[in-house]
């Protein structure tokens, strides 16, 4: 059997809405994957830490306060920096469809906005994750 | 009637319908029942004690005794972002348009007490409010706006002393004298333990900071709301109608045995004491949950706390329509729901309403959807005429049998969280968080089963062109607020700033100290926001959160 998908739900940067966080969180679990929940308030260095210690195949980070810009890319340069090169980083929130081409050209693999239905995301996971 | 016949008249409705009803389940096997009648309801006996009149024991019918017969709710349109100055003209164009108070937005550097140049602000200065950094920005976002004429509403939980000592120090330079100061903070950090986020400091120092608000402004600031406790940021993140009422109601319960801890009279408190709701999609179930908060919260004031005064047992409530329930797929729609949610917080009785933008699940609102969303409140107040009677779905069979309901299952929560220790132990046990957690999930179950439609989101989607013209916070304004930081502490006395904060620091390792005169003095020479609340931190320690999924 093969091994589990592991996954590090994480919440950078101050925002305290952590509703979708949890919801994902608990809708990956559900889906079997193995999930890692971050809690508030991660600064990008304890995000890509984690990621090493818990060695994850997928972080699945969220922003509801507009620091998505800033924070998203630069989670991605220092997973990217510490040799976790097929880690596959993905994003969700309160993000408008006009900041999503630059994320996704910071390497974020996708965004997923208010709506999303939480199989969208398990789908997404397995047929990406490497 | 006699409830004999009423029963016969039943039985035989049901029976003629019997086979209809089969054929559609999907609207047939919703929870409610599908009819009620006045077999559901309290009996004429009953009216006095659970319902009654309006400024009235148990309040159901709501607090004052003329109600929008008297005037308006206060339509108060929360608002800030970016910088002191933007979020000034922002607010002066608000009371321009009509808005009877202010509503203050801070962003997140802000609400967790950090200066705009600490490392961890990076990203967020002016995002979701505005930047407050010290006394200096205070000043400009009250600019030109007479703090004796105007009632203003701060989201500010954690650091709400430091929030509420600038704004007492800003009146103080337009000549305003603290007691004419008219206004709330919201001050009530059980719900971000349990729901918002915005914490710093462990339960019991945060319950000290809020006793020690409570006695100074009872002296000093008395038109002042000390608190809000809110069941907003508890509904947002996923509870149900009851559980709002029913965690919020036991916060108060908690802030209410800290402050009599602490040597106050329930009466010289209670009645600055003051509510946040949600207004949800369900009008009637809200209507009937602010019917059912005011009865619960006036039996726990008169029956547990053997509180004298009627205002003590009131309770007050400002409202804001659910931001949860936006959507970003066709957003003009959320106009709708926001009217819709208005008029659900209007027939239950609010005193005060924050109306959502349209836009508000793409990114803050611009400009034009602030007006439609004010509009929105105007419309219902003056066009609607559901303003023009105090209490109006009072007597229907459903909403009171509804407003029964809520009340029951309020008081089972209240008596759970009795059982664990109360509020602070349950939130520390993470018993809060985890029932609110548990219904968030139930909801986002239903709506991927289709069980629960939401129009444009799970049904009636289509395709759409990206919304055009949202409100954009740029990345300059962190560092344009930075400078202006540093220009400011170039200027201070920072031999007074440090004399103050050694002085505060000294004050909160005295339990028995006040910390509101300390701080208003070290706001009063510019010490920042960030250094105030670091020397608390450095006393206090921070809290660590519970996470359970």
């Amino acid at each position: 059997m093969d091994k589990p998908i592991r996954v590090l739900v994480a919440k950078p940067g101050l925002d305290g809405h952590d509703r979708g966080a949890k919801v994902v969180a608990h809708a990956l679990r559900d889906a079997g994957f193995e999930v890692i929940y971050t809690g508030l308030r991660q600064t990008p260095e304890q995000i890509a830490k984690a990621a090493l210690q818990e060695d994850v195949n997928v972080i699945a980070m969220s922003i509801l306060s507009g620091a998505h810009p800033h924070l998203f890319p630069k989670v991605v340069n220092l997973v990217r920096a510490q040799g976790q090169e097929d880690v596959l980083i993905i994003g969700g929130g309160v993000i408008p469809d006009s900041d999503i081409p630059a994320l996704k050209e910071a390497g974020i693999a996708e965004v997923f906005t208010p709506g999303t239905d939480t199989s969208d995301i398990v789908k997404f996971i397995n047929e990406n994750v490497k | 009637m006699s409830n004999e016949k009423i029963q016969a008249g039943l039985e035989k409705y049901n029976a003629s319908v019997e086979k209809t009803v089969a054929r559609f389940p999907e609207r047939g096997n919703l929870p409610e029942q599908r009819l009620y009648t006045p077999l559901d309801v309290k009996g004429a006996d009953e009216y006095v004690e659970q319902i009654g009149y309006p400024g009235m024991y148990p309040f159901t019918r709501g607090v004052q005794p003329t109600m929008y017969r008297g005037r308006f709710w206060t339509m108060r349109m929360y608002a800030g972002f970016s910088t002191a100055k933007e979020s000034n003209a922002r607010y002066r164009q608000l009371i321009a348009s009509g808005a009877t108070g202010l509503s203050c937005a801070f962003d997140l550097p802000t609400q967790i007490g950090y200066d705009s140049d600490d490392p961890i602000s990076e990203g967020e200065v002016g995002k979701v409010g505005v930047a407050i950094d010290s006394l200096a920005d205070m000043e400009t976002l009250f600019d030109q706006i007479d703090l004796g004429k105007v009632s203003t509403s701060m989201t500010i939980n954690a650091p709400a002393s430091v929030l509420l000592a600038m704004y007492i120090a800003v009146a103080e330079k337009q000549g305003v004298p603290a007691s004419e100061l008219k206004g709330t903070i919201q001050n009530d950090i059980l719900k971000e333990y349990a729901a918002r986020g915005t914490y710093i400091f462990p339960p019991r120092p945060s319950m000290r900071l809020i006793t020690n608000i409570f006695e100074y402004c009872s002296q000093n600031v008395p038109k002042w709301n000390t608190i809000s406790i809110s069941g907003y940021h508890i509904r947002e993140a996923g509870s149900t109608a009851s559980q709002e009422i029913a965690f919020t109601i036991a916060d108060g319960i908690a802030y209410c045995e800290a402050a009599i801890k602490a040597g106050l009279k329930i009466d010289d408190f209670a009645g600055r004491l003051s509510f946040f709701w949600n207004a949800h999609n369900n009008v009637l179930e809200e209507v009937a949950k602010f019917r059912a908060s005011r009865r619960v919260w006036a039996k726990v004031m008169k029956e547990r706390f053997h509180a004298e005064k009627p205002k003590s047992m009131m309770l007050r409530v400002h409202t804001q329509t659910a931001g949860s329930m936006l959507t970003a797929q066709q957003y003009n729609n959320n106009i709708v729901r926001v009217a819709l949610q208005t008029a659900a917080a209007v027939m239950g009785g609010t005193q005060s309403l924050h109306t959502n933008s349209r836009d508000e699940a793409l990114a803050l609102p611009t400009t034009e959807s602030v007006t439609i969303a004010l509009r929105t409140q105007q419309i219902v107040a003056y066009e609607s005429g559901l303003a023009d009677v105090i209490d109006p779905l009072a007597g229907s069979y459903y909403v009171e049998a509804m407003t029964d309901r809520i009340e029951k299952e309020a008081w089972e929560y209240i008596n759970k969280i009795d059982e664990i220790g109360g509020a602070v132990a349950a939130i520390e046990k993470g018993y809060i968080q985890k029932e609110i957690h548990d219904s968030a999930y139930a909801w986002q179950k239903d709506v991927e089963s289709g069980a629960r439609v939401i129009v444009g989101v799970n049904k009636f989607q289509m395709e759409e062109e990206p919304p055009k013209g949202l409100l954009k916070i740029d990345a300059s304004v962190g560092v344009a607020q930075c400078e202006r930081l540093h220009a400011m502490k170039a200027q201070r006395d920072n031999a007074a700033v440090e004399k103050a904060l050694a002085d505060l620091k000294a004050a909160c390792e005295d339990e028995n100290e006040n910390l509101m005169p300390h701080i208003l003095n070290a706001v009063r020479t510019y010490a920042t926001l960030g250094e105030i609340c670091g020397v608390m931190r450095q006393v206090f320690g921070e809290y660590e959160a519970h996470v359970s999924l």
